[in-house]
């Protein structure tokens, strides 16, 4: 079921190989539309919606930053689906955070091909666009990449990614692959039969090795597993208390920059700009009077636990929060953290697949008995 | 210095729980004053919001009583609430506020007896434990 093409590509035309993919996609009609990254006029790299073979010249899939999780994207093109196949070109933090959107009907995957990009981490927006003028390429920092160097221009990749443990993304049709290839080239493989009859269509149907592929792959899972561990302990350690907690978000506004940004903060309307957060002056002067003195604005803390027991059993670790944080709060391992504890509880993890049934979600009659402890 | 008294949010759900508690005062079975009760529809209504609510804002203790499994007014109210109280559990024990502290338990409406028997066993818990982490000046 699965075939793997080597394409080759010369110095400085891995975008060139891979606009002209895209664009036999479209030319066959494989799909009406693709959601890749590309270079816009201002030459930063977003995602676009490309439905014209004449403009898929500027694709850019491997530039190492994510603007806007893809997942949040790909849920306002599929959750009302417009009939049309497209194809979505995302990294594995995004096809996992929309698998948990697609489980709660806020996105669809019928009409999808999805594409999965290889990943050898981002960067952080405001770092990354400072570089849109001068000539950064995303084929340089792939191939240092692949040696192990992330680090470019004095940037490291977030500290989400360093910490990811998912270089490859799953549960997708395609996959294009550079890691572990041999160098100046590129696989593009097949994972479901939707994605091998579409390569089939374009004449993508190659036999090929695929190099190192596999020893890459856990070299890099290895490597990332440790820093998870290491990092996370140490969070772990520290912030043990809501004291500790409290320091760590000292520097929070309440802007909610971060679930804006999360790709799985599923509410429609969050429930900390509705009245039921809009008190009245009596109210603060009342809660002041406790203390003496209150601290302003209120509810911080509070918010960032409601937001860890609401995305708690979805959140894939994909850095988005701290890349939003406008005071560079280190959410994400806030946030892992929880996600760890709350998914081993339910033999849970986000994204794996689409048949396993969200926490909470189900219940049953007989389970869980040591919650309360109680026998009849 | 005074003795501690802890203070115990309990949220009771009005057909089971919260009619134990009545059972308990009509049978004149004592209970610890502790327990400050605040009644509500279904244990399944009680949102891991008012949870944290509780105790960042110096509860020493949190218990919610609901039907037993297969008694629910609602018929899964109490099984939704199980997950959920599983759930935030996790992530509070990380902050310091363990198991001890945040209690789910089924009491029937008959079972005022053991209604008074979980009162006076958490609150000694609580005593044991002290005052919650974050009333610790």
């Amino acid at each position: 079921m699965t075939n793997f093409t080597k394409i080759s590509y010369k110095k400085d035309e891995l975008n060139v190989e891979l606009s002209k993919l895209f664009k036999s996609l479209l030319e066959k009609e494989v799909v009406s539309g693709i959601l890749v990254p590309s270079k816009q006029a201002s030459g930063l790299v977003m995602q676009t919606l490309i439905v014209d073979p004449a403009n898929a010249d500027q694709v850019d899939p491997f530039a190492p930053v994510i603007p806007v999780s893809s997942a949040k994207i790909a849920s306002s093109l599929t959750s009302n689906p417009s009939g049309k196949k497209i194809a979505l070109v995302m990294r594995s933090c995004e096809v996992r955070a929309m698998i948990e959107l697609v489980k709660l009907n806020q996105a669809n995957l019928e009409d999808v091909l999805l594409i999965g990009l290889d990943c050898f981490g981002r960067f952080e927006n405001k770092e990354f666009f400072k570089l849109k003028d001068q000539d950064f390429s995303s084929e340089a920092f792939i191939k240092a990449a692949q040696s192990g160097k992330t680090k470019t221009d004095g940037m490291e990749i977030t500290e989400a990614c360093q910490i990811c443990t998912f270089p490859v993304a799953d549960n997708v049709d395609i996959r294009l692959c550079v890691l572990g290839t041999e160098s100046d080239s590129f696989g593009v493989e097949s994972i479901t039969d939707k994605g091998e009859k579409a390569l089939g269509e374009i004449g993508l149907t190659g036999n090929d090795e695929s190099g190192k592929r596999a020893e890459a792959i856990k070299n890099i899972i290895d490597k990332r597993k440790a820093e998870l561990k290491l990092k996370l302990d140490e969070y772990n350690e520290k912030s043990n208390s809501f004291k500790a907690l409290e320091e760590n978000m000292a520097k929070c506004i309440n802007c909610y920059n971060c679930r804006v940004a999360c790709p799985v903060c599923y509410c429609k309307e969050c429930v900390f700009v509705t009245d039921t957060f809009r008190h009245e002056g009596e109210q603060f002067l009342g809660w002041a009077q406790k203390d003496g003195a209150l601290k302003m604005p209120t509810d911080t803390v509070f918010y960032h636990l409601t937001r860890m027991t609401h995305i708690g059993n979805f959140c894939v670790a994909c850095g988005q929060c701290t890349s939003a944080c406008p005071n560079d709060i280190d959410l994400t391992l806030a946030f892992k953290s929880a996600a760890i504890v709350s998914q081993k509880r339910f033999e849970y993890e986000a994204g794996r697949s689409l048949d396993e049934e969200q926490p909470l979600t189900v219940f049953h009659d007989d389970e869980m008995v040591e919650v309360t402890g109680q026998v009849k | 210095m005074s003795e501690f008294n802890p203070k115990i949010i309990a949220f009771f759900c009005n057909w089971c729980t919260f009619t134990a508690a009545d059972l308990a005062g009509t049978s004149r079975l004592a209970y610890p004053p502790n327990l400050h009760i605040i009644r509500v529809m279904c244990s399944g209504m009680v949102d891991p919001q008012y949870i944290i609510k509780a105790f960042l804002n110096g509860a020493d203790g949190v218990l919610i009583g609901g039907c037993w499994p297969g008694d629910c007014h609602y018929i899964n109210g109490n099984l939704k609430a199980r997950r959920r109280v599983a759930h935030l559990t996790e992530i509070l024990k990380q902050y310091g506020i363990g198991e001890d502290r945040f209690w789910l338990r089924w009491i029937a409406a008959s079972e005022g007896n053991m209604l008074q028997e979980v009162a006076q066993e958490m609150t000694e818990k609580i005593k044991v434990l002290g005052p919650s982490p974050i009333n610790i000046k």
